[in-house]
């Protein structure tokens, strides 16, 4: 005989559950942390690399980097000043998940860093749907992406608490409709606060930068 | 996409209840997905073949509700779908909605014997 059980219950919990459980875990060390989401070739390495001398001071960093292969970018983060730089390898998964973060965190001493900066892996459609316990999901978008990426991705867009919009060197040569694509990110995220900058220039970083600073002391 | 990761959860979520019930085989699960989430259902069903293998679950149908996509304009409060690339309120033109539904992704209820 057959019989209904009622289950209603949303298809990423485990991950939404250990989600958290990473999250109290950054808390209880006051590691404040950030979920750093983009397409490929975005400049969320660069952004590291530009991001970390200036918080050097400030700051100690860990920084954890997804990638399907190679330790290219834990590398390049180490360089330019991390505490520590962890690579996850995703073995060809498009984007990291909790248990990932979870293992991430396990190689780091949490009460020798101030902040995490986590890389995630170049998508823009993936990682937007893995909660991995960060305090803040940021999305660097860049000019020459294009300025139609809010209306084709608008799951990313609509899930972050900060844009920055990197390349705005690139402007004066690239057809990028700055109002086109700010109406998308409006319309999917109101309010949402954003840095136009240039990692290659250095202009817009500041900005950038004391946001970030503000998030670590509160 | 990530229809791997997501068709596992499924397996775990209804395999985890089925035991609670003390079933001996599960025939059918019927799943809420949004418009939004971008999920493929002939993907999930195609990785529930090979994973529900050799588990009470094998051979279990999936039925999908798709919940389409509702938007809500945060200036006039009108309640309208979203047209491809036009996410501006057809009623006042502003921009800045709340998602009504479309962002949907549960298991809803598992048939067992």
């Amino acid at each position: 005989m057959t019989q209904r059980i009622p289950v209603v219950e949303r298809i990423l919990s485990a991950n939404d559950k250990l989600a958290e459980e990473n999250k109290s875990r950054l808390d209880a060390a006051n590691v404040f942390a950030i979920n750093l989401m983009a397409s490929p070739g975005a400049g969320k390495t660069s952004l590291i690399e530009q991001t970390l001398p200036r918080l050097a001071e400030k700051l100690r960093v860990a920084v954890v980097d997804g990638d399907i292969a190679t330790s290219i970018d834990a590398d390049r983060a180490a360089v330019a000043g991390a505490a520590v730089a962890v690579q996850i390898n995703t073995g060809g998964e498009c984007h990291l998940d909790a248990v990932m973060l979870q293992q991430a965190l396990g190689q780091i001493d949490l009460t020798t860093v101030d902040m995490l900066l986590v890389e995630n892996v170049g998508n823009l459609v993936c990682p937007a749907s893995f909660a991995l316990g960060t305090h803040k999901s940021v999305l660097v978008a860049s000019i020459p992406e294009g300025d139609d990426k809010p209306y084709k991705y608008p799951g990313m867009y609509r899930g972050v608490d900060g844009l920055v919009i990197n390349k705005i060197d690139l402007l004066p040569y690239i057809d990028f409709k700055m109002d086109y694509f700010q109406k998308g990110v409006e319309a999917l995220n109101p309010g949402l606060i954003t840095f136009p900058l240039s990692c290659r220039t250095g202009e817009g970083l500041d900005a950038w930068v004391e946001w970030l600073l503000n998030g670590a002391r509160t | 996409m990530h229809e791997l990761p997501v068709t596992q959860s499924i397996l775990d979520i209804a395999l985890k209840h089925a035991q609670k019930a003390d079933a001996k085989r599960i025939t059918d699960l019927h799943i809420v997905m949004g418009e939004l989430t971008k999920l493929v259902d002939e993907s999930i069903q195609f990785y529930w073949d090979i994973i529900a293998k050799d588990t009470i679950a094998e051979g279990a149908k999936l039925h999908f509700r798709i919940v389409p996509a509702e938007f809500q304009c945060m200036a006039c409060f009108e309640k309208y779908k979203p047209d491809g690339e036009e996410f501006s309120c057809p009623n006042c033109g502003a921009v800045g909605v709340k998602i009504v539904a479309g962002e949907e992704f549960s298991l809803e209820a598992i048939d067992v014997e």
